[in-house]
Formats: structure tokens, C-alpha cells, sequence
């Protein structure tokens, strides 16, 4: 199966005023599938947000391929027209709500894409209903955005994105600037967009316990790919997520600990819970 | 707060003039200006004067605090009554003292000038300001504008800027208070000094908000390009405006309205300017 | 050692609109001296409104704010002493930047209290070194530095007016792990050695876990506990009971105790955790 995004040894660097050429991306490579929830880790400043405009060609890499659906996207062979579908495709929300907002009004905000889109007003009423029903947030659609909490700031935000009916959606720190509660309606509905609409989740964050709730975890350092694979793996390798500067959950920081001090323990524990269990069995093993 | 202030004055209701089609507010907002400045005659004046009270009922909006916004312009009506009182020259003398003439032609011209400006300002606010929420206005004028798109005048995005504008009214105020508050914090002082002085205290506000406001037209611009904005071309709306019967009701009664100033002016010619 | 003490302190939100609301009621508080307080609570439990109370930016409805002993404002004119003495460090800081150096942007407060220059210089200097600003960037704008360096220019830029209470509104929101701990680092840092106290807004209960002597917690415009950090998460069901969590470390060790795991009710951090467990471990013969 052809994977739904692939990006092969894509370099991309931009010129500071000085006249220096600063690198961002340095040959990065990677696969993400139809459906998939991945999660892209990194440092402030790693390049991340960077990865994230190139899929929707807001930049253009200066080397390198990308390939959405199988096929090439570059902005010398495809028309305007081709651009704008890859941007209906891949949709995106990013850190600050306020400056993604353009209505005063809810729901026109939503209506905004697919107005874009040149889509017939019915279709468009239709599609706005359901994307607002989407993130919960239908009784909120008279109302003006600026006397909402960001939770709801970004679930409108991404009502606009489902609107234009996307196969994948990139969450570029969209949680960065919102208190718990916040995170978690926005994290809710990210699952659950990716788990009943199967939309391809790529959510760029810095906390790990949001990664952890991802199918798979990349580790962007230093504009470059460090780690890809499932949470656990990722999140155990205590060691090296340290030395990039990422923290790990406390659980998993315990367990490496632990097991440095010789205790025999399950590797992988990222889950609180699971945690609690392991560290109940190995306690009552002697009395067995 | 601030925050609390209510945008372009609009208060929200049900009434005939809040239901109606933006464009056509607009549309019968010019046509009350215009008979505002044709009225002539004493009965035009009554007549005008009578018609705005009675949008001002129909609108149902709250009728005291419609008339305290009238008085931040009570200072020029009073300079308006002044000039006219004092300067006009007719024939019939009422007052004299020293140098103050007054004529009778004078306090009517006064009195004239009063019912104007009230009602220029109380009719378009009632017709359009206060009926209209700003979205429904930017709306109005950019698709009663459209014919103007064949001769390049860039009506959709000079809307789409008025629209990002009231959207982002709020945001910036807010922010601003946020900066003022933080260089206070720092022992700023925005109060006490003269006009120099107080100017350059603007200074740690006014660029902090003009960086800000920067970033933000830039994220917004990108944000915009994600959602497949690429300018008013093949573009739809969610909402399209329609004219319902209530609309051509309206147009009678401002027609009627028309003609009665006309009227009035040509048969009953009293007191005419 | 300087102390505010909140006495039936109100404040009312759009006094006088349809709007108006109590965004914090009746609140009687003393802020612990000499120490890093953190101030936690939800989103709308009040904590902002009481930040800005507590250096003049806000007056209160109701109720008395007084340091060392006085009303704050009891002498109007006054209220931009109090500003430096209790030194606010606003929600993402970064935004007020506004000179053409870092030097002359940290230099602002100071410059404000009317001092003379080489005793801004000293200050400038000795902020930046708390903050973790080299040298280099002393001379740079403050525009063209990263997010996390900003951040830092503008805590030193009210570090700079040596107040005796240091407030942050969420000092580390938005920055990647590094960043925080080079913020938090420094504030604790800075209270090592000046002496000075401070209090800490923030929805991290690991970081608060990690860098706070005591907690006030606030839920509703309200007061709902106060104490020492160990003692205010030693009880998880209370704070779990308004919405707050514990620290991971301190929920997992918490749910073992109960299952009848002999561990110490007071555990914040992981290496706390770490070496309860390996003792317990040697205790019953497994390590």
C-alpha cells in the first residue's frame, strides 16, 4: 500500500537578513498511512512547524521530495488549482486561535474553507452544522469567537478544517497556549476525529503525554528525523529523549530508574496504570 | 473593562427594521439623507421630525439610552444654534441689545437646524448602526457594491478587510490593555506629565502592539492561504442575502415618506428656508 | 522581610453592567515571606485577578490589600511604589518588549524608579544573570531573539526592580522542556540568593511539585487550600474533588499506598519515588 504521505530527504533552509542561510531541515524522510495518529516531538526551534508547512506547500522544500496520495507535489508542475486541493487535503490548525479566526461570527468562521472552495450555500449550511456538531460546539454558532475560552477557540478553528472535508489534519501546537481543560477537549476531539472519521492525525507538540496517546511518535532534533516508532518504544528510551531535551512521563523516568537500580521490570511503561499493576506484581511475588 | 464597550453601537432585537435585508438599510439610509436636506418648509420639518420618532418606536430599541448617545452632539448643535441665532439677518427684529440682533428668522433657522441634525443622526443610527450587526453590514455593502467589480474596484476584498477588522477589534483591545498593564507593572507612567510627556509613555505600548498586530497579519495571512482563500474569485457564501416582501414594504414607506417632504414643501410653503 | 496579607478582599468584574460577576469574593490570605509560592487553581478560579490585585494593578471591590502592614491604597499617588515592590511578571511577557536593546528594555522598570545609571547598570546585570542572559545578548534587539529568550528579557526586566515579592503568571506556558526548566531554574536561583519571595501561577502540578515551598489554591474566586506543597498533595481526593490533579509520581505511589504498599504518603518527584521503592524493595528482600 502506498503510504499517504512521504517525504523523501527533504532539505529546507532559510536566509537570515545577513545574508546567512540557516538550516532547518536537513534530509528528512518519512511515511505516514491513511488513518494513522502520528505525533511529531521536538524542541522550540527543531524544525517542526517547518515539516508542517511544507505538506500543504505554504513553503516549498529546496530539495527533496514530497509525495501526498502517491503523488509528487511541486510547485513547478501543478497548477494553482492542484495547489489549493492539496491545501483542502491536508488541513491545518495552528498554535494561537486568534489569529486563525477570521468571522466575528462562529459559524461564518467555519463557513470561511469551504466558502474558498466555491461550494453551493446549501452545501456549505449543511457542511457547517456537522462540523460544528463535529467538535460539540453547535450552540456557540451565533456567537462571536472572542468571548470564547481557548478550548473553544481551537475546536471552532477546527470545525473550519472538517468543514472542507480533509483526509488529514496537522495540528501544529495547537495546544500550546491552553490550560488543561483546554487540552483536553482539543486532545478529544483530535481522537476522536481520528478515530471515527479516520482522518490522518500529525500533531506537532512538546508534551509527551499528548504524544503518548499517538499511534506512532517521530522525534524531530536538530532538522533531523531521531526517532520514529510506537509511544512506548519511543518514550523508553529514557536516555537519548533526555539528551535531545524532551522530559519523558514521570512513570517512565521511574521505571528507567528503577531498573538502573537492578530491580527486574517490564520495559515499555508509559501508562500510569500500567505502572501501578507492574509494580504491584513484582511486590507480591515472593509471597506466591 | 474595555471589553465591555458595545461594537459599531449594535443593539440586537427582532423588530421590522432589524429583520430587514442590509443592502436595502442601506439603500433607504441614503434615500432619508437625502430627504433630510430637502425639507424646506415648517411641515416638512414636523413631518421629518415625526417619521424619525416613528422608526425610532418601531425599531423598539431602548428609547432613553438611544437619546443620551445623542449628547456628544449637543455640542455642535449648540454651536450650529449660536451661529444661526446671533448671525442670521432678516427682517423681523425680536431682540436687541447692544450689539445682539436677533430675528425671528433666526430662531427658526435655529430651531431647523436642530431637528436636521437630530434626526440626520438619529434616522441613519436607527435605520442602519443600531439594526445592523457589523458582520450584516459588511455583508450589505459588499454585494450591493458587487456591480462595481466589473469596473476593478476591489469591492470584496475592501469588505474582507472591513471584516477582519471588526474581527480583530476586539483581540487588539484587549491586547492593548494587556501591554499597558504589563509596562504599569513595570512602573510606566500613562498618566501625569504633560502632552510630550504622555506621548513618548506611548511609546513602550504603541510598538509592542504594532510588532504584535504584525505577527498576527501574518499568521492570519497564512492561515487564510491553508483554508484555500485566494481572493473573491470563484468564491461562495454561506449566506446568501435575499429581499423578502418585508424589504419592498419598507421601500413603500420610505417612498411615502419622500413624497410627503416633497409635498409638504411645494403645497403648504410656511416658513419656508 | 517584607508580607501582604489580603484582608475580605472582593473584586467584581463589570461593576455596575448586566455583565458583573465576582472574580474573586471575600478572600483572606497571607502570601508566605522568603519563600516560592505556587498559586494554582482552573482556568477562572480567580488566580489572574488576585496576581493583579496584589501589586495595585486591580483595586479591589472590597477588602484590603496591605504590605507590610499598610493599605496599598491608602495614598493613591502611590500605587507605582507598590508596583515596585511587588514585581508582576504578566502571561507571555515576551509582548512587551519594546527597545532597541535587551540592556535598555530590562533597564525600563529601574529606569522608571528613577535610579541612577551605574546603579541600573548593576541591576541590568544582575537580572540578566539570573534570567541566563550572556553577555552578547545584552546589545541585541529584542526582536531578534527566540521565543524562550524573550521570555527571559522580560522576566528580568521586572527581576530588575529588585521587588521584594516576585510574581510570574505562568512563567513556562508554551515552552519546550528546556526552556522551562531554564526559566524555573533561574527563579529559583534568584530566590536562593536574594532572599527575595515569589509566587508562581501555573497549571504544571509537576513543575509546582518540583520548585514550590507552598501552595494557595484557588477554585471559584475562592481560597480552597493553602499549605505547604507536601501537605497539599499528600490529600490527592481534595484536589481531585475541584477539578485539580497531583503529580503523576504522587498519584501512582498514592494509588500503591492504598493497595497496601508500605510507601510514604509524601511523594513529590521521581527520585523521591525511586528511592522509596528501592528501600522498600531492600526491606523485603528483593534487591
Amino acid at each position: 500500500m502506498t503510504p499517504f504521505i512521504k517525504a523523501e530527504n527533504v532539505c529546507f533552509s532559510y536566509n537570515t537578513g545577513e545574508g546567512k542561510k540557516i538550516e532547518v531541515l536537513k534530509n528528512v524522510s518519512f511515511e505516514i498511512a491513511k488513518g494513522e495518529f502520528v505525533a511529531v516531538l521536538g524542541r522550540n526551534g527543531s524544525g517542526k512547524s517547518t515539516l508542517a508547512k511544507l505538506l500543504n506547500m505554504i513553503l516549498v522544500p529546496d530539495s527533496g521530495k514530497i509525495f501526498i496520495d502517491g503523488k509528487q507535489i511541486s510547485a513547478d508542475t501543478m497548477t494553482e488549482d492542484d495547489v489549493y486541493e492539496i491545501r483542502r487535503k491536508i488541513g491545518m490548525v495552528f498554535q494561537n486561535p486568534d489569529n486563525q479566526l477570521v468571522s466575528s461570527v462562529v459559524e461564518e468562521d467555519v463557513a470561511f474553507g469551504p466558502e474558498n472552495l466555491g461550494i453551493p450555500s446549501e452545501e456549505i449550511r449543511k457542511r457547517v452544522d456537522d462540523a460544528l456538531d463535529e467538535v460539540g460546539m453547535s450552540e456557540y454558532a451565533r456567537h462571536s469567537p472572542h468571548l470564547l475560552s481557548g478550548g473553544q477557540k481551537q475546536r471552532i478553528a477546527i470545525a473550519g478544517i472538517i468543514a472542507m472535508s480533509p483526509s488529514c489534519i496537522v495540528f501544529d501546537e495547537a495546544t500550546a497556549m491552553l490550560d488543561p481543560s483546554g487540552r483536553k477537549e482539543v486532545m478529544a476531539t483530535i481522537e476522536r476525529l481520528n478515530k471515527e472519521k479516520g482522518i490522518t492525525v500529525i500533531h506537532i507538540t512538546h508534551n509527551m503525554s499528548e504524544a503518548a496517546m499517538a499511534d506512532r511518535v517521530i522525534v524531530i532534533d536538530g532538522g533531523r528525523v531521531a526517532m520514529s516508532d510506537v509511544p512506548e518504544a519511543v518514550f523508553s528510551d529514557v536516555g537519548k529523549l533526555r539528551s535531545i531535551g524532551l522530559d519523558v512521563p514521570q512513570i517512565t523516568e521511574l521505571f528507567y530508574e528503577l531498573k538502573k537500580a537492578g530491580l527486574d521490570l517490564p520495559d515499555r511503561i508509559i501508562d500510569a496504570g500500567k505502572g501501578e499493576d507492574a509494580l504491584l506484581s513484582f511486590f507480591e511475588k515472593p509471597r506466591n | 473593562m474595555m471589553r465591555d464597550i458595545t461594537l459599531g453601537q449594535y443593539f440586537p432585537g427582532t423588530s421590522v427594521l432589524h429583520r430587514s435585508d442590509p443592502r436595502m438599510k442601506l439603500i433607504l439610509t441614503l434615500i432619508f439623507i437625502v430627504f433630510v436636506f430637502l425639507a424646506k418648509s415648517l411641515w416638512a420639518y414636523v413631518w421629518l421630525f415625526v417619521f424619525t420618532f416613528s422608526l425610532l418606536i418601531v425599531s423598539r430599541l431602548p428609547v432613553k439610552v438611544i437619546l443620551k448617545g445623542l449628547k456628544p452632539v449637543l455640542f455642535i448643535i449648540a454651536i450650529t444654534v449660536i451661529f444661526n441665532l446671533f448671525l442670521t439677518k432678516g427682517e423681523d427684529l425680536l431682540f436687541e441689545c447692544k450689539f445682539i440682533h436677533i430675528y425671528f428668522e433666526g430662531v427658526m433657522f435655529a430651531v431647523y437646524m436642530i431637528i436636521r441634525i437630530v434626526c440626520l443622526i438619529l434616522g441613519t443610527s436607527v435605520i442602519l448602526t443600531y439594526t445592523t450587526s457589523p458582520v450584516d453590514l459588511t455583508d450589505g455593502i459588499e454585494q450591493l457594491l458587487s456591480p462595481l467589480k466589473k469596473i476593478k474596484i476591489p469591492v470584496h476584498e475592501f469588505a474582507m478587510m472591513m471584516s477582519i477588522a471588526l474581527r480583530f477589534i476586539p483581540t487588539l483591545t484587549e491586547e492593548t490593555e494587556k501591554i499597558m498593564n504589563a509596562q504599569k507593572a513595570r512602573g510606566a507612567d500613562l498618566s501625569s506629565g504633560g502632552l510630550i510627556k504622555r506621548a513618548k509613555a506611548l511609546i513602550p505600548i504603541l510598538i509592542p502592539l504594532f510588532v504584535s498586530s504584525l505577527r498576527r497579519a501574518d499568521e492570519l495571512a497564512t492561515a487564510m492561504e491553508c483554508r484555500c482563500y485566494r481572493g473573491g474569485d470563484g468564491r461562495t457564501r454561506m449566506k446568501r442575502l435575499k429581499y423578502s416582501p418585508r424589504d419592498l414594504v419598507l421601500f413603500l414607506v420610505f417612498a411615502a415618506f419622500g413624497t410627503g417632504i416633497i409635498l409638504l414643501n411645494i403645497f403648504i410653503p410656511y416658513l419656508v428656508i | 522581610m517584607s508580607t501582604i496579607t489580603l484582608q475580605n478582599v472582593s473584586y467584581l468584574y463589570s461593576a455596575g453592567t448586566p455583565f458583573e460577576k465576582y472574580a474573586l469574593k471575600d478572600i483572606n490570605v497571607t502570601i508566605p515571606s522568603g519563600r516560592i509560592t505556587g498559586l494554582i487553581g482552573h482556568t477562572g478560579s480567580g488566580k489572574s485577578t488576585l496576581v493583579q490585585l496584589l501589586n495595585g494593578l486591580l483595586r479591589p471591590t472590597e477588602g484590603k490589600i496591605l504590605l507590610d502592614g499598610r493599605d496599598i491604597w491608602e495614598d493613591e499617588k502611590k500605587i507605582r511604589d507598590v508596583r515596585f515592590k511587588v514585581g508582576l511578571v504578566m502571561q507571555y511577557p515576551e509582548y512587551q518588549l519594546f527597545e532597541e536593546t535587551v540592556r535598555k528594555d530590562v533597564a525600563f522598570g529601574p529606569k522608571n524608579m528613577g535610579l541612577e545609571a551605574p546603579e541600573i547598570e548593576e541591576r541590568v546585570k544582575m537580572a540578566a544573570f539570573f534570567c541566563g542572559i550572556t553577555e552578547d545578548l545584552l546589545d541585541k534587539s529584542p526582536f531578534e531573539l527566540s521565543g524562550g529568550q524573550k521570555r527571559r528579557v522580560a522576566i528580568a526586566g521586572v527581576i530588575a526592580m529588585r521587588p521584594e515579592f516576585l510574581i510570574l503568571d505562568e512563567p513556562s506556558a508554551g515552552l519546550d522542556p528546556v526552556g522551562r526548566d531554564t526559566i524555573l531554574g533561574g527563579i529559583k536561583k534568584y530566590r536562593e540568593e536574594t532572599g527575595g519571595s515569589v509566587v508562581i501561577v501555573s497549571h504544571s502540578m509537576e513543575d509546582v511539585a518540583v520548585y514550590c515551598d507552598s501552595l494557595i489554591v484557588m477554585n471559584k474566586g475562592a481560597v480552597y487550600a493553602e499549605g505547604d506543597t507536601r501537605e497539599i498533595f499528600s490529600t490527592p481526593e481534595k484536589l481531585y474533588g475541584v477539578g485539580l490533579d497531583v503529580p503523576q509520581i504522587t498519584g501512582v505511589t498514592e494509588a500503591l499506598r492504598s493497595k497496601g504498599l508500605g510507601l510514604p504518603s509524601d511523594i513529590l518527584t521521581v527520585s523521591e519515588a525511586r528511592d522509596a521503592i528501592l528501600s522498600l524493595a531492600k526491606r523485603r528482600g528483593l534487591l
